[in-house]
Order: C-alpha cells, then structure tokens, then sequence
C-alpha cells in the first residue's frame, strides 16, 4: 500500500493545482472583505461602548457579548440555513463575509474600546475647548492615537479572521479548506492536500503574525 | 414553540453538550499543560526553544479545521479522539504563546532573588515563576477557553454530533421559519449561557484575587 505522501499523490495536486488556487482566491477575497466590514462595525460599536448615552453602551455590550459567546459556524448556519426561510436567500459568498465580518466585527469592537479608553480624557476636553466638533475630535485627535494601541490587537485578529475564514468549507462555500477537502476525499489524498494547505494559509498568516509581534514590541518600547 | 420545548428534544441536545464539553475540557487540559511546557522552552531558548517556537508558528497559522480534518482522515483514532487530539495540538500553540506573554511579564529579579534562597531552576519556575505569570494572564487565558469552547463546533464537520451537530440533526425535522428560528436561538444560548457564565465568574475572581495582592 502506498503512503499518505506517495510521490505519484503529489503530482495529482500539482496538475490540479488551479483547484487549490480558485480556492485560495476565495480565500483571500472574503478574507479582505470580511476583515473591511469587521473593521468598520468595529470602529463604529467600538465607540458606542466609550459613549455616555447608556443606550449607544448597551448596544454596544448586546453586539459584544451575543457575537462573541456564541459559535462562529452556528451564526454562519443562521445565515445559509436559517435565512431562507423568511425569504433571505444570500449568495454563499455573501453568506461568509457577513458571517465572519459580524463576528471578528464583536472583537474589533472590543479593541477599539480599549484603544479610546486609554486616550487620557484630557485629550477629549483640549479638543473641544478648541472648537473640535464631536465627530472632528474622533477623527482628528482621538482615534489617532486610539489607533497606535489598536494595531497590534488587530493585526492578530486579521490573523484569525484569515484562518476562521475556513468554516466557508462546512457550508461548501468554495474557499481554500473547501476545495482542499473535496479534492481530498474525491481521490483520498489527504496527506498532501492537507500539506499545502497549511502551507497556503501560513503563507499569508505568519508574515501578518510576525508584524503583529514587530508592532507590539515597538509599543512596548515606546510606552 | 411548543414542538421544540419538549423533553426528548432537550435530552438529545443535552448529548451533544456532553461531546462538546468533553471535548473542549479535554482540549483546554492538555494544551493547557502541553502550552506551558512549550511556553518555558521557547522563553528559555536554545535548541528546544527553537525546536518549540517553530511548533508554535506553523500550527497557530494554519486553521483548527484543517487539523480536524487531518486528525480524523489521516489516523485511525475513533472520532471524538481525533476531535480532542486535533484540538489540543491546535489549542496548545495559542495558549503557549498566552503563558509565554505571563512568563515575559515577570521581572528578571524574581529568577535572581529564587536562585539566592537556594531553589534549583525548575523549583523557582514551578513555585515562584509559572503562579505569577499564569495569574497575569488569567483574563486573555479564560477568553481562549471560551473560543475553544466555540470553536469545539468545528468538529461538526466530520460529523462528530457535538451540540451543533446535534441542533443541525433535529433543524431537519422542522419547516416553519418561527420553529427553525427558535432552534437556532436555543442553541445559541446553550452555547451564551455556558461561555458568558466562565468570563464573568473570571472576571470576578480576577478583580477579587487583584484586591487580595495590592
């Protein structure tokens, strides 16, 4: 019986290598979509959570809290399986990206929290005595500096967003894991299937990985 | 609503629960011990540590689902051992790199001042060192548990029937949107109960451990 790495397994893959590569298109392009809306829901009920109004606060922890304690594959089978019973019918693609964008969106949030809160209030105060509106004040002083804090954390989280991007596969989503999958268990070649795709997704995940850690010891220098 | 609120119903979700608690207990155990061991290899370096930090990049780059899949097609282990298998290896690089942050944390006089009262290395890494850096690290700890916790439903993809798998079985039983819908939202809470009950009761115990020291 030949082993799981046999030489003849790995020049199937290379010959369906456009298989792998579709897939890790999809990978990519839901990854950067996903991360864009993440970030912007993030900002947005990030600084919800620094408000006064204990309403925007509340929305603020209802977000967090829901998203961030309950599974990622069952929010994404809410919306692949649970939607189209009230007429919802999303593409798969859409599916993901919301998916995962709502989701890493609730950890977002949370940095940026954390990033605003540890901008001194003195900051908030100079700024309107200035004659900054509220919205001039968020962007041009406080989220500057909220930002600095901000990257490394969310560096990371592109990290796991990229990686999390793989439960599109449980929903035959046509991402990398998807592909790598089928192909697979359509000619059971697991062992390099499964070889290259951890190879894929470290491609773009360690080099994000090592500049999350460049960043944090830069920040640790300067504070 | 009533044909979902029913005893049957529940026990069969109950049974996924087991799964998923198993599963995720075993995982966040092992990786947990398996975590701290590579965490002081890497903080020491040398040869080991390289040997661990190369461990640690390549499986906390790659996705969990990949190992689960790896783990029940490559090797013979029934499948909840593969699940827990898979999750461990995967689990023990994050969590190494959460207790090397708590190691980092620790001031280079605690080593010294142990060294002095007479404690061997290991002695002061297991008396003096790991307590410190373990409780430093208490709130990102705790939130890796409950991610575990989650992300134990990845497993539904080989179809071990964890709590998802077991909520995905019985939705096939059902056609209206109120009664899909009301699954879903009992699953979800299953799984919110559970998580949001470990981060406050770590929340708590953080603040009042916090107090207890300064």
């Amino acid at each position: 019986m030949p082993g799981p790495f046999a030489a003849f397994k790995w020049e199937a893959l290379l010959s369906d290598w456009n298989v792998f590569a579709e897939g890790f298109g999809m990978t990519i392009a839901v990854s950067v979509l996903a991360l864009l809306l993440a970030l912007v829901l993030g900002i947005a009920f990030g600084m919800m959570g620094t408000e006064k109004s204990r309403l925007f606060r509340l929305v603020n922890r209802c977000y967090v809290e829901l998203i961030q304690n309950t599974p990622l594959v069952i929010q994404i089978f809410f919306l692949y399986n649970g939607l189209p019973y009230i007429g919802i019918q999303l593409p798969i693609f859409w599916v993901g990206m919301l998916g995962i964008g709502v989701y890493h969106g609730a950890y977002a949030a949370e940095v940026v929290r954390a990033g605003i809160l540890s901008v001194p209030k003195g900051q908030f105060e100079a700024a309107m005595a200035q004659g900054f509106s509220y919205r001039d004040t968020m962007r041009h002083i406080i989220l500057p500096q909220a930002k600095r804090l901000a990257y490394p954390p969310l560096t990371n989280l592109a990290v796991n967003l990229i990686k999390n991007t793989s439960v599109m596969a449980m929903i035959a989503g046509g991402d990398l894991m998807y592909h790598a999958d089928s192909w697979a268990s359509a000619n059971l070649y697991y062992g390099p299937a499964y070889v290259v795709t951890g190879l894929l997704y470290i491609a773009i995940c360690f080099p994000l990985a090592t500049y999350a850690k460049h960043l944090e010891s830069k920040l640790e220098v300067s504070v | 609503m009533s044909d979902i609120f029913q005893v049957p119903i529940f026990l069969f979700l109950l049974q996924g629960l087991r799964v998923t608690l198993t599963i995720a207990g075993a995982a966040i155990l092992m990786s947990l011990v398996f975590g701290t061991i590579l965490a002081v290899l890497r903080n020491h370096g040398g040869f080991w540590g390289h040997l661990a930090a190369v461990y640690i990049e390549a499986v906390r780059n790659a996705p969990l689902l990949l190992f689960i899949l790896a783990f029940r097609f490559m090797t013979p282990l029934p499948p909840v051992y593969a699940g827990i298998v898979a999750m461990t290896v995967f689990e023990t690089a994050a969590l190494a790199e959460i207790v090397r942050g708590g190691l980092k944390s620790i001031h280079k006089g605690q080593w010294e001042a142990g060294a002095t009262q007479g404690f061997n290395k290991i002695q002061v890494l297991r008396y003096i060192v790991l307590p410190q850096a373990i409780h430093n690290v208490i709130p990102p700890l705790v939130s890796q548990f409950t991610t575990i916790i989650k992300d134990t439903s990845y497993v539904w993809a080989v179809g071990i029937e964890d709590l998802t798998g077991k909520g995905m079985i019985i939705m096939g039983r059902y056609t209206t949107a109120a009664q899909v819908f009301t699954l879903f939202g009992l699953i979800a809470a299953i799984y919110f109960v559970i998580n949001y009950s470990i981060s406050c009761y770590a929340r708590r115990r953080h603040q009042r451990m916090a107090k207890a020291i300064y």
